[in-house]
């Protein structure tokens, strides 16, 4: 806990996973919607090859910050609750481990439309 | 004037008009802020673990991101994020906290068009298309482990 080195890491390889980003929205000016798409199919593509795990030790939330780690999630939940419990855990598990950040985000950006109102570009 | 010789002309003018992001500090931009966002969610995740150390790893960064994604609405709704946004590019979009603002700043931008078909609907305009392939390869990922 508090380990300046991990922070580092986490520094680092969020930055960078970040900065690979930019270079795709650079290069193909992909809309923000493809880019979070893109992303988040990477990071369950990563979970199924068993190759989050690894990452995740040693770069913490360098990985699950970005959203490489909600995709990650994702495919972790349905693997997991499937081999608990058969073919229904692959229907409710991925959606049960990120029902926090959705319901979250949900949630926050509700309250958020209600309180606040656009204003108009000058 | 044909059509295809105006799409040319359109593209070009538009192209014109872009305002052109400097490729090398933007991609310093979007790691420094990047990085640092995920400092933050690292920091919230330790804080966590501080104050009630029976939690798992797993709990306490569920509750980093939650706490993310709720900071980012905010400043949404204030207009801050989207200043950070034109600075940091990626290093915003690619963090949860640019899943937040995906669906917060619809939110607050189509208020005007009603309740539920402005506000609620469109809410989801980029959120929706990230769940969706979210939701159909994790199954695609759980049915391959199971069967295999």
């Amino acid at each position: 806990m508090f380990d300046p080195i991990m922070y580092l890491k986490v520094f680092l390889v969020g930055g960078f996973v970040c900065m690979i980003g930019q270079i795709l929205i650079i290069t193909t000016k992909m809309t923000s919607a493809r880019i979070l798409v893109s992303f988040l199919l990477f990071g369950v593509a990563l979970e199924a090859l068993g190759l989050f795990q690894p990452i995740r030790d040693f770069a913490g939330s360098g990985i699950t910050v970005p959203i490489i780690g909600f995709g990650a999630s994702l495919a972790h939940g349905a693997i997991d609750a499937g081999n608990s419990m058969g073919l229904l855990g692959v229907f409710t598990g991925g959606l049960s481990a990120v029902a926090g950040g959705i319901a979250a985000a949900i949630l926050a950006g509700y309250l958020v439309g209600l309180i606040f109102t656009s204003k108009t570009k000058k | 004037m044909n059509e295809k010789e105006r799409n040319q002309r359109y593209n070009a003018y538009v192209s014109a008009k872009m305002t052109k992001t400097k490729p090398w500090p933007s991609l310093f931009h979007a790691f420094w802020v990047g990085g640092l966002i995920c400092c933050l969610g690292e920091l919230i995740k330790d804080l966590c673990l501080y104050i009630s150390p029976e939690l798992s790893t797993q709990t306490a960064s569920t509750w980093s991101l939650i706490a993310l994604i709720v900071l980012a609405a905010l400043l949404t709704g204030l207009g801050i994020f989207d200043r950070i946004g034109a600075y940091a590019g990626a290093g915003t979009i690619i963090p949860i906290t640019g899943f937040s603002n995906s669906i917060a700043s619809p939110a607050v931008e189509f208020k005007r068009e009603g309740l539920v078909f402005g506000l609620m609907a469109k809410m989801f305009i980029i959120a929706g298309p990230v769940i969706v392939t979210g939701v159909v390869a994790s199954i695609i990922v759980g049915l391959v482990y199971l069967f295999i």
